[in-house]
């Protein structure tokens, strides 16, 4: 099992979780879920913090010795996301960008032709761009084309909560990508994090779920929990479903024994 | 400069401290730093926002010679903030300690501003006609039963309204409100017209102001024995309070940790004018899945909160603030298009790690913070002025300060 492990860009990560932080009540509360959820990579919206603040969120991801992923949360077009893109490399020396473009506030689905500039754009730009993507075979294979590091793909619309609504194109998308597969966003509670991982996904991302748990410590154990425990079962290989029973004990031989 | 001179001439009287300091020092428990029997209790206090100011009167009211330090006084958040008085309606998950504090400070509220009013002869805008929080969407709705039955759990009274009964009790709300709840206890109060009362109250109290910037913290034998003001002047003390908000741990000289970290949140504000009367009482709303509120003054002034970004110390007023402060106002109140536009302005919150107030003595003897008040500081105002004013006086402390002392944020707590 000790050889199971995420690679993104060639940086190996070390665990399948990873954290946003939009949502947390307070800094406290965010310290003590991140540190309960296990995370090495947690994402930072770019519009929303100030990298030179003291006390913010920066600086408990850096205390908690966890990587920053900077976010373009809250563009709508590509080159807004481009340009935040490019001041989060110049404010935290990171070349890694989660590209987030949105379509419009009500859903906050992803606009796809704008992403996909933006990807473009990035990649030839030398960043690691990890796109927050639609739930489409085709445009996750399209980005993937363009040179990104991983795909994300949403399981529900964000804050939604509403888990894995189409659980066949996830695993459409799992099928054919050569790259990293991350579920992003929707994701309500644990056994929608299991279940991500069951259908061959590399990684988890989410945020609200815990954040806006009533224990968000708690909910963030049950997560990294979750993660581990649909990985296992997804290298283990579950078993064939059956239309009838079959015991688990043979029965043959039972009369003479 | 006269009052500087007066005060720097009164001040070298004070030459017995260091030998008392040597004398605590003796007895091995040099916790608390006492004026020599007799005299009376020195205290400087940086910030004069509503905590500095409430607590400058308490103290001094209580017998304390009080030397209050603000190059401004309240023009920092206390002069942005709305003033809801409503810990109710703020609940948030695991804050319960929050609360009862909230809870204590709003049972104090009427006796504060009546003792405050007397002595000034000043109007502070003080209201308790209840405040309601609707509704817009289904979710919305969703989201606000979990707050109301999270509030029923802790055996607070809240009234649930449908979208109909809201309507009723406040007629500009939008036809499609799903539902509400009104918190019949809560209120509001006009933060402009606070300060200016606690200002002449401090002042009827005997509480000096020294409007310059304190610029360091005076530490002698491991106390803290004064500040040292921007043009160099220096103002002893037997007891410093840091109450200047986010700027609270920014005094030259202040050994690093001894305040926790609070840092400046963001909030933009913005104040409309009705000829007529708008709303009858506060009125919350969630939009979407975003807060807005809007409170109402008796002349007329409609105030829209608040955005909360965190952007370090940057208080520009800017066009996606304001848009999204007017988008969700108008969903929820269409007419509020018809206002005049007032102002608009962007203050500083100061944010605990853990979003709570920071009250009571630091590691350091002598050194006492009061900040990390953040949403909720015109709230929290007369149970903290009572706080620490007691704490600076070695009065007996409220049992409801316990949760809130600046140790549990030290190394050991937080690693």
């Amino acid at each position: 099992m000790d050889d199971d492990r995420l690679v993104i860009a060639g940086e190996e990560l070390g665990s399948r979780l990873i954290m946003g932080t939009g949502g947390a009540p307070s800094m406290s509360v965010l310290r003590a879920a991140l540190a309960a959820s296990g995370t090495a990579l947690t994402t930072v919206a770019m519009r929303r913090v100030d990298p030179s603040a003291r006390g913010s969120v920066l600086d408990v991801l850096s205390e908690c010795g966890i990587r920053v992923l900077p976010n373009t949360a809250g563009c709508f077009t590509a080159g807004e996301a481009v340009l935040t893109a490019k001041l989060a490399r110049e404010a935290l020396g990171t070349s890694w960008v989660k590209l987030e473009v949105i379509a419009d506030e009500r859903t906050l689905l992803p606009d796809p032709i704008e992403l996909v500039e933006a990807a473009e754009q990035l990649v030839a730009d030398g960043f690691v761009v990890l796109p927050y993507t639609n739930d489409d075979p085709v445009l996750a294979r399209r980005l993937e084309q363009i040179g990104c590091a991983a795909v994300m793909p949403l399981g529900s619309p964000i804050g939604s909560g509403l888990g894995i609504r189409n659980p066949h194109n996830i695993e459409l998308i799992v099928e054919r990508a050569g790259v990293p597969v991350i579920l992003d966003a929707g994701l309500g509670t644990a056994s929608d994090a299991a279940l991500a991982m069951e259908l061959g996904c590399d990684a988890v991302l989410l945020a609200t779920a815990v954040t806006r748990a009533r224990h968000p410590e708690r909910m963030a154990a049950a997560m990294r929990h979750a993660v581990e425990a649909g990985r296992l079962a997804r290298l283990a290989g579950r078993i064939p479903k059956r239309r009838y029973a079959q015991a688990s004990s043979p029965f043959e031989g039972l009369a003479t024994s | 400069m006269n009052q500087l001179k007066r005060h720097r001439a009164r001040e070298s009287g004070t030459t017995g401290l260091r030998g008392r300091l040597e004398r605590a020092a003796d007895r091995h428990d040099l916790i608390r730093i006492m004026p020599a029997k007799g005299a009376r209790m020195e205290i400087v206090i940086v910030g004069a926002g509503v905590i500095g100011l409430a607590t400058a009167w308490r103290a001094a009211a209580g017998g304390a010679a009080v030397t209050l330090v603000d190059p401004e006084p309240a023009s920092g958040a206390s002069a942005v903030a709305a003033g809801m008085l409503t810990p109710v309606s703020e609940l948030t998950y695991g804050e319960e300690p929050l609360l009862r504090l909230g809870l204590a400070s709003r049972e104090r509220y009427g006796a504060f501003v009546a003792e405050l009013e007397d002595l000034t002869g000043l109007g502070t805008g003080y209201r308790t006609d209840g405040i309601i929080e609707v509704a817009f969407d289904a979710d919305d709705l969703g989201h606000l039963d979990d707050l109301r039955r999270f509030q029923e759990s802790l055996g607070i009274p809240v009234e649930a309204l449908t979208g109909r009964e809201c309507r009723r009790a406040e007629p500009m709300l939008a036809p499609g409100v799903r539902g509400g709840l009104l918190a019949p206890e809560d209120g509001s109060i006009d933060p402009r017209r606070l300060t200016p009362a606690l200002l002449a109250a401090g002042e009827r109290t005997g509480v000096r102001l020294v409007r310059r910037r304190a610029a360091g913290l005076l530490v002698e034998r491991d106390a803290a024995v004064g500040v040292r003001l921007d043009d160099g002047t220096e103002l002893r003390a037997d007891r410093v309070l840091l109450a200047a908000g986010p700027w609270s741990g920014d005094l030259d000289g202040l050994p690093s940790g001894t305040v926790p970290p609070v840092r400046p949140v963001k909030g933009q504000v913005i104040r409309l004018r009705a000829r007529t009367p708008f709303i009858a009482r506060s009125t919350r709303g969630i939009v979407k899945g975003s807060s807005v509120y809007l409170v109402p003054r008796a002349d007329g002034e409609v105030v829209v909160g608040a955005t909360q970004e965190e952007l370090g110390f940057d208080t520009r007023v800017t066009a996606g603030g304001l848009w999204e402060l007017l988008r969700d106002a108008r969903e929820l109140l269409p007419g509020i298009t018809e206002l005049e536009f007032a102002e608009v302005s962007a203050g500083l919150r100061p944010g605990s790690p853990d979003n709570a107030p920071v009250m009571g003595p630091t590691a350091l003897p002598g050194l006492y913070v009061g900040t990390g008040h953040f949403r909720n500081g015109v709230l929290l105002t007369p149970v903290s002025a009572d706080i620490l004013a007691a704490t600076l006086l070695d009065a007996p402390v409220p049992d409801v300060a316990a949760p809130f002392a600046p140790d549990r944020f030290s190394p050991e707590v937080t690693s």
